[in-house]
């Protein structure tokens, strides 16, 4: 039997505001343990919520950003569980009344093997507005567990797909297009290791054709896109195998062991909480108005799909192309200030894609910290344009610029790459090539067009590839009277 | 002295006739003979006490007093003041010092009032006759034989005896009423979002507000002064400006104190289930009413009666809820010995709690539960929206309504222990308001022979329209110019002659 995975995500991103969703204190991460837990943060006797407004313009960027409805009222409710980083043993969420309706994303899922890329559009169910809880510190004191409240009311967005993707490649797809996407308009850090960025991932298989869902299982806490691979495929396989074992799918919670690639339920108990969700009646219904979302359509930036377009006609780009720089908020942002310190669109895309992506790839660095500077490209690309320099020699001297020996024409003169276009000195050269390689000549002259490149060729290795190919080949077809 | 209003001490004060000091000794004294047997406060800090009324002596010698200042209010325990032992009545809090202060603190604070200490309540306010506390049962200062009415019972007792110029209370259901009828003084609950529940421990959140317990509509208005007013650390507190609640009380209508005012009389609270002695002093006070001025109409509150049930499902379903955080984990009493978390956050909840806040949290957790919730909390609140749309009506036909506070007078300690459903039907004409969000007092009104002859008070209820509470304080202040009821004090010599 064929079988189809059928996968819809759950991400939870914090938002990046400067105090916690429901009090002052701060969000920052990395201090000394519940040096961040202010009075409410800890769950004294008494304290009250105060809801964060900058949390709600992150989750109105996001429903902008989705094509989203947002809700004119929307509720908060407590989420009621016992556990010792749940200081107030409720966690205040959104529950029947989203702030963040359906909504849409499209995704680029990149081609692997003979399957060629292609474009998918993944739904919003919904997003919305709830707490983090603080930590469990294990390890810390001896024999005890310690609690960090630190995290305690961080806000985050949960950001809730359809059961819409149907492979691995295409759940990391989506997922690093939201990851790029919450980074995009400003309202996460996007930071994994940190848990800024965490996602849960539901997964179930049915006969292909089968318009039933089977049961699924959700993979807890997914902290990398490498490892939500690894686990999905493991977990689509798991199922496939039970089933076609004749086994059983229960309902469960599983985490994913990036040790062993294996997937495992937790304890059934967690599937066992009824967590009494009810309206908080500390916290009054969250209302948005029309202002308010006018207001801050004026703070989002120029989203993705907008900017692929206009890439498309602004600068002639491809399909491909456009996509591609604009899959990421830095890379589009490097692309546009190499054309505007007067690189032309065409190579200035093919660079940033191509030399810098790579180096960048292999040395395990993002833009920000890339040693060529978009200027630094334009003015590489320029000497290209104005052919001081080939293609050939660019490429030697932007390995130089990346190892830091300094601005484009130093190196260019250092290395003594300048292309030579006297039609004077190349004609010479020329004249010494037909001279040396007469049975090349004869082989032309014969019908062999092949010949002709070798000539080239010989012309090129004579002036060290400092010839201008175009004069090359133009002065050649004259003197062969081609 | 310990007899005289509010007005009246602020200008002995300002007129040096006595200190904030001397005052505060004067209640401090009265307490140390008073309140081992009335038991009305829980926590007392007499350095910290007088420091505050030093503190407010210099202030008044400075020139810069307010109405309160120098004044000795006692503070119902469910306030976290900081550096006060904060328990809410409860084991579980037993050793919580607060390290913060209540909205409600700070204002009185800031206005320079003395805080003479913290008084008995029910465990997390949650009872009518102050016997859920964990700190002991509290005395009717008129028969000590009997309760004096909950949840903010130790306020009660101590306004009534006299342990303190006026006090503050809580009333989720008619913690403030009640015990304000069964022990003969003047309370008020005011609209509900008028005075912030920041720092006042949660019990039901949507229907706790604080207010005054004092000897006269007068002084709940000079209280009301100060403890109104907006806080943006509650999302509750409504954002309205300032008032001044005195500014009716001596203002008539037009001839008659109060001719044109319209008072409605709920059948629903005339109705079986009141004691006919109630409802003789009651009646009483209505025609004493009708003398003023006023016009008597008779209305309807048809839901009257699903009032109790619709609570008795909200209110435990929040606190259930609230008192989540009370798990041994931060704070707050934790079990000795305990194997795991689990063990360590049921033997702490066990011990910690009392019997009745346990039953409220079980009956809590049930309504909310899966497959109950619809049926309970969610029918419940569309009752409540019901019982707010009766008292619409109403106050379409009436300006203010008219009632008993309680179907009788104060009972027996121990009397009703054991029956839960009898001491909640203690709220019976009290907690529609809170439902509906809607300001109500109670004022002394008579007395009324109990079972063994001794006279006790009773209260008259006034409720009125939503932020009307200036305009209630007039309608309580006229009739305490025409009747004395509230100037009467309960015979303590008894106690005071043994010490």
């Amino acid at each position: 039997m064929e079988w189809e995975v059928v996968i819809g995500l759950e991400t939870h991103a914090q938002l990046q505001t400067k105090t916690k969703i429901f009090s002052g204190a701060s969000t920052a991460f990395g201090a000394e343990p519940n040096t961040q837990a202010c009075e409410v943060s800890i769950a004294l006797p008494g304290v009250l919520p105060v809801l964060n407004k900058e949390a709600v313009h992150c989750a109105i960027k996001f429903g902008l950003a989705v094509d989203a409805e947002i809700a004119p009222r929307s509720v908060f409710a407590r989420k009621n569980y016992f556990y010792p980083d749940l200081p107030k043993g409720y966690q205040i969420s959104q529950y029947e009344l989203p702030v963040v309706g359906k909504g849409a994303i499209t995704i680029q899922v990149p081609a692997v093997g003979k399957n060629p890329a292609y474009e998918k559009v993944v739904n919003i169910t919904r997003a919305h507005l709830e707490e983090d809880a603080g930590k469990s510190v294990h390890g810390a004191v001896e024999g005890m567990s310690g609690i960090d409240l630190n995290r305690a009311g961080t806000p985050l967005l949960e950001i809730v797909t359809e059961p819409d993707m149907r492979s691995a490649a295409e759940a990391v797809a989506y997922a690093k297009k939201l990851h790029e996407l919450v980074q995009w308009i400003g309202i996460c850090d996007g930071n994994m290791q940190e848990g800024s960025f965490r996602c849960d991932v539901n997964v179930s298989v049915r006969p292909k054709g089968s318009d039933k869902l089977g049961t699924r299982r959700e993979i807890k806490n997914l902290n990398s896109f490498r490892f939500m691979q690894q686990a999905i495929e493991y977990e689509t396989r798991w199922q496939i195998e039970t089933l076609e074992d004749g086994g059983v799918i229960h309902q469960a919670t599983v985490l994913f062991n990036p040790d062993t690639g294996e997937t495992r339920a937790m304890r059934s108990k967690e599937e066992a909480n009824d967590y009494r969700y009810f309206p908080d009646p500390d916290l009054l219904p969250l209302e948005i108005t029309e202002a308010d979302k006018a207001q801050v359509q004026l703070l989002m930036p120029e989203l993705p799909s907008a900017m692929k377009t206009r890439f498309e006609t602004q600068y002639g780009l491809t399909n491909y192309d456009a996509a591609t720089l604009t899959a990421s908020r830095d890379l589009a942002d490097y692309f546009v200030a190499t054309v505007n310190a007067g690189a032309e669109a065409k190579p200035a895309a093919n660079w940033a894609m191509g030399a810098i992506a790579a180096k960048l790839n292999a040395e395990e660095k993002s833009l920000a910290d890339s040693p060529v500077s978009a200027v630094q490209l334009a003015s590489l690309l320029k000497r290209i344009a104005d052919s001081t320099i080939s293609n050939n020699a660019a490429k030697q001297v932007f390995e130089a610029m990346w190892n830091g020996e300094g601005e484009v024409d130093a190196i260019i003169e250092a290395k003594g790459l300048k292309q030579v276009s006297d039609t004077g000195a190349i004609e010479a050269i020329i004249d010494d090539v037909l001279a040396a390689n007469q049975a090349m000549v004869e082989e032309f002259k014969a019908g062999k067009e092949k010949a002709f490149n070798a000539l080239v060729g010989q012309a090129m290795k004579a002036s060290r590839g400092k010839a201008n190919p175009a004069q090359v080949n133009e002065i050649l077809k004259a003197k062969l009277g081609a | 002295m310990i007899n005289q209003s509010l007005a009246t001490l602020s200008q002995m004060l300002a007129e040096k006739q006595v200190s904030s000091v001397e005052l505060t000794q004067i209640f401090l004294d009265r307490i140390d003979t008073l309140n081992p047997d009335i038991n009305a406060y829980i926590a007392l800090d007499q350095d910290r006490t007088l420091a505050q009324a030093q503190a407010a002596d210099a202030r008044i010698a400075a020139g810069n007093a307010l109405p309160l200042t120098g004044i000795p209010i006692a503070q119902k325990d469910i306030f976290c003041a900081k550096g006060w032992q904060t328990t809410c009545g409860s084991k579980m809090l037993e050793n919580f010092i607060a390290p913060y202060d209540a909205h409600v603190i700070s204002q009185f604070d800031a206005v320079g009032a003395v805080n003479l200490g913290k008084t008995n309540m029910d465990e997390f306010a949650m009872g009518s006759s102050n016997e859920t506390s964990y700190f002991g049962g509290v005395k009717n200062p008129w028969d000590l034989t009997r309760v004096p009415g909950g949840s903010s019972g130790g306020s009660a007792a101590a306004v009534a005896a006299r342990l303190c110029a006026a006090a503050t209370g809580t009333d989720t259901g008619g913690s403030i009423r009640q015990p304000a009828s069964l022990c003969g003084f003047t309370g008020l609950k005011p609209t509900y979002g008028v005075v912030s529940r920041y720092g006042m421990i949660a019990f039901a959140s949507s229907l706790d507000q604080a207010g005054p317990m004092a000897k006269s509509a007068e002084d709940c208005a000079l209280m009301m002064n100060v403890m109104a007013g907006f806080d943006e650390r509650d999302s509750t507190s409504l954002n309205r400006e300032k008032e001044d609640y005195t500014r009716y009380l001596n203002q008539p209508v037009s001839g008659l104190p109060l001719a044109g005012l319209k008072i409605g009389l709920p059948k629903e609270y005339f109705a079986e289930g009141l004691d006919a002695a109630v409802a003789n002093v009651v009646m009483d006070a209505v025609a004493e009413y009708r003398k003023l001025g006023a016009e008597i109409i008779e209305i309807s509150l048809p839901n009257t009666g699903l009032s109790i049930p619709v609570y008795y499902v909200l209110a435990p379903a929040e606190a259930s809820s609230n008192l989540s955080r009370y798990d041994g984990v931060r704070y707050g009493h934790r079990t000795d010995q305990y194997a795991d978390l689990m063990e360590m956050y049921c033997k702490s909840r066990a011990e910690g709690f009392g019997a009745e806040v346990k039953r409220r949290i079980l009956i809590g957790t049930y309504v909310l539960s899966a497959g109950y919730y619809d049926a309970y909390y969610l029918k419940a609140q569309q009752i409540r929206r019901l019982i707010a749309q009766d008292f619409a009506e109403a106050f379409k036909l009436c300006d203010v309504i008219l009632g008993p506070a309680t179907p009788s007078t104060a009972f027996k300690a121990g009397e009703k222990v054991d029956d839960p459903v009898s001491m909640y039907l203690q709220d019976i004409y009290t907690i529609s308001t809170n439902l509906a969000g809607l300001p109500g007092m109670s004022i002394p009104a008579g007395f009324a022979q109990g079972d063994d002859g001794v006279p006790l008070p009773v209260g008259l209820q006034i409720i009125g329209n939503y932020f009307d509470e200036a305009r209630m304080l007039n309608v309580a202040h006229q009739y305490q110019q025409v009747t004395d009821w509230h100037t009467r004090m309960p015979d303590l010599t008894a106690i005071e002659g043994v010490a």
